[in-house]
């Protein structure tokens, strides 16, 4: 009998399975994993210390830029500690625009994961597929926010404007016809909330679209079946959180636990798997995102008809606004004051969390009074799920790591920080 | 703080006694300080007893004490002279002391129970002796395993009883713990591509230290404790 040797493989950092910079040594035996050993840091910034040596409000956008596939739930969990810290009031308009665009960056992430997921393990179209209505949601961030990612839209007490009356709209080239330019603006004709609204309208043909694509593939089944199984315990024993916990069967959601902001209002579900494999999670985000469509529609209803202020009126936290400064002497030295050197946070501290699409991102902010933070530690979800990976993959096939990798959901900004 | 912290509280009071110290919190949030050397059996029997039954281990993150609470500018009094930029220019000497602090590096731990729904942080400092050692939770939360490895990059803190200590986040054959209050914002070496060498090279930095914005701490006296309840009275 031939003697099989084991030997080490090294997997990454530039591959593009690797979802970004992951570099893995494998330890194989024939076609066996035996041992995974991650290799992070590839992408780490500091953003923690870098934060800490800035007031609080400039490192708003740096949150855009840890997971960046879903913008906003980072910055979400960050304004909620220092809200938390500073005892900020946020408007109830607010809370609803953040709760709708929580779900709507919910959509926009699992989108991403689920095109990247089926791309890794051979599903082309889908790729394509999520691309198509990834773009739409783009588009909302930029009506609200001006960029399409980064987009720094939440402030400690509420979000920076009110949701625009008008939608960009695509302009005329020599591209396109005006009868297609007519069929691409069709929905933009009115406010950011009739956009928004009319994605709603079509997205769950969309979901059932991918789902004939995959759910009863056998292909897709055969590379995900009971691959990577994590049963409830361990899945706690490891500090998994969101989908990820879920998947095992582990009914846990911040937003139904330990509801913030408005989401005790919402009527929504939370899908639980039952195996802990790939498929099961595979269908848990996939119900999600059915899920996320049906709070945003809830959103949309109340903002439609209960307009109002959407950051707190404490302009020792939040700014004034421009006609207040031109008259009114205190606008103007707050307005100042806020921009030189930001508002000082009492002392003490806080640990902020939000169900982020990928699992719990959490926010611990230290202040000792100053203007700045003292120290801000993230709690990544991709972190915790991506040092279980050893486990996850010992005694599958080299093929069945890719699949792995995508069912974790691994964003490097997040995991590195 | 709601009335199923405050049973919580009692109920950790009660079942540890000495071992613990509340920590006082402004937003409502449950901290508990303890000895480093009654960790592992705090720790234990916060995740196993059933009054506690904290299954989770959120986070675990290093926190360096050392420049807590001092600020780049005193705004407390006048000044002829016109305030600095706050940029210190002098060359940052690693700290070779023999001892710390015994109140300057904590590891902090945030814990989550699924069953009673509750939240806990539980701080622990890890004494004088440098570099400075703190036995593991591996063993009691397996996911602590490389939020501990963090902790050791970032502080330097030893994790006694942890199956892998290595460094995780920075590069490899990293000198020094980034996250220390005393190791500069701009760090110590840059790297570059060095053509006639041709390979990579280590040079120490050439970029200055810049603060845009000096760190201040004002007495404000809306956040003061016995002002703030007459206020809500």
């Amino acid at each position: 009998m031939a003697e099989i040797q084991s030997y080490t493989m090294n997997f990454g950092p530039q591959h593009p399975a690797a979802h970004g910079v992951l570099r893995l040594v494998l330890e194989i035996e024939g076609e066996v994993i035996q041992k995974a050993d991650p290799h992070v840091g590839l992408l780490h910034r500091g953003t923690e210390k870098l934060a800490e040596s800035k007031p609080f409000n400039q490192s708003i956008g740096y949150m855009d830029r840890l997971d960046y596939v879903s913008m906003m739930s980072n910055e979400h969990a960050y304004v909620m500690a220092i809200e938390k810290l500073l005892g900020v009031q946020v408007p109830e308009r607010a809370q609803y625009i953040r709760v709708m665009f929580d779900e709507i960056t919910r959509i926009l992430n699992h989108l991403m994961w689920l095109g990247a997921h089926g791309l890794d393990i051979g599903a082309m179209t889908m790729f394509l597929y999520c691309f198509r209505e990834r773009e739409d949601l783009m588009d909302c961030y930029e009506a609200v926010s001006g960029t399409r990612m980064h987009a720094t839209y939440y402030r400690p007490g509420g979000v920076y404007r009110d949701l625009p009356e008008s939608m960009p709209k695509y302009h005329e080239s020599r591209f396109r016809s005006k009868k297609e330019l007519d069929r691409m603006n069709a929905n933009r004709e009115g406010s950011l909330l009739d956009f928004i609204e009319s994605f709603t309208d079509r997205f769950p043909a969309c979901v059932d679209e991918y789902e004939t694509l995959l759910t009863d593939n056998r292909i897709w089944k055969q590379r995900t079946v009971n691959i990577g199984v994590v049963t409830p315990d361990r899945a706690m024993q490891l500090g998994f959180s969101g989908p990820m916990l879920r998947g095992s069967g582990v009914e846990w959601d911040l937003r139904k636990k330990q509801p913030y902001e408005v989401y005790d209002r919402m009527d929504f579900d939370i899908p639980v798997g039952v195996n802990g494999d790939c498929y099961d999670r595979y269908l848990v985000r996939v119900e999600e995102m059915r899920q996320s469509n049906r709070i945003i529609r809830q959103c949309v209803e109340w903002l439609r008809n209960n307009p109002g202020p959407v950051i707190a009126d404490d302009h020792k936290v939040t700014p004034p606004t421009r006609v207040e400064m031109k008259d009114d002497m205190e606008s103007l030295i707050h307005h100042f004051k806020l921009f030189t050197e930001g508002y000082c946070v009492p002392e003490g501290e806080a640990y902020a969390a939000v169900e982020h699409p990928k699992g719990e991102f959490g926010i611990y902010i230290v202040s000792d009074g100053a203007n700045k933070p003292y120290r801000v530690k993230i709690r990544a979800p991709g972190f915790a799920h991506l040092s279980a990976m050893s486990e996850m993959v010992e005694g599958h096939m080299l093929a069945d790591v890719v699949a792995v990798i995508g069912t974790q959901d691994i964003v490097f900004g997040e995991v590195d920080r | 703080m709601s009335e199923r912290y405050a049973t919580l509280a009692s109920r950790i009071d009660e079942r540890f006694g000495d071992q613990v110290r509340q920590v006082p919190s402004t937003c409502g949030e449950l901290t508990y300080e303890t000895d480093k050397d009654d960790l592992i059996e705090v720790a234990t029997a916060l995740r196993n007893e059933a009054d506690f039954g904290f299954e989770m281990l959120m986070d675990v993150c290093g926190v360096d004490y050392l420049t807590y609470g001092s600020d780049e500018w005193t705004t407390s009094e006048a000044t002829g002279s016109g305030f600095s930029r706050g940029v210190e220019r002098e060359p940052v000497i690693l700290d070779e002391a023999d001892e710390f602090d015994p109140r300057r590096f904590a590891i902090v731990y945030h814990l989550l129970s699924l069953q009673h729904n509750f939240r806990m942080r539980l701080r622990v400092f890890t004494g004088t002796s440098n570099p400075p050692i703190i036995r593991s939770v591996v063993d009691i939360w397996n996911g602590a395993n490389w939020f501990e490895r963090e902790a050791f990059d970032m502080y330097g803190v030893l994790f006694e009883g942890h199956p892998d200590l290595r460094r995780i986040l920075t590069d490899y054959g990293f000198i020094g713990h980034p996250f220390r209050k005393d190791f500069p914002l701009i760090g110590n070496v840059e790297v570059s591509y060095d053509a006639e060498e041709g390979r990579v090279v280590y040079k120490p930095v050439s970029i200055e230290p810049r603060t845009l914005v000096p760190r201040v701490i004002r007495d404000d006296n809306r956040y003061s404790a016995d002002l703030k309840d007459s206020a809500d009275g």
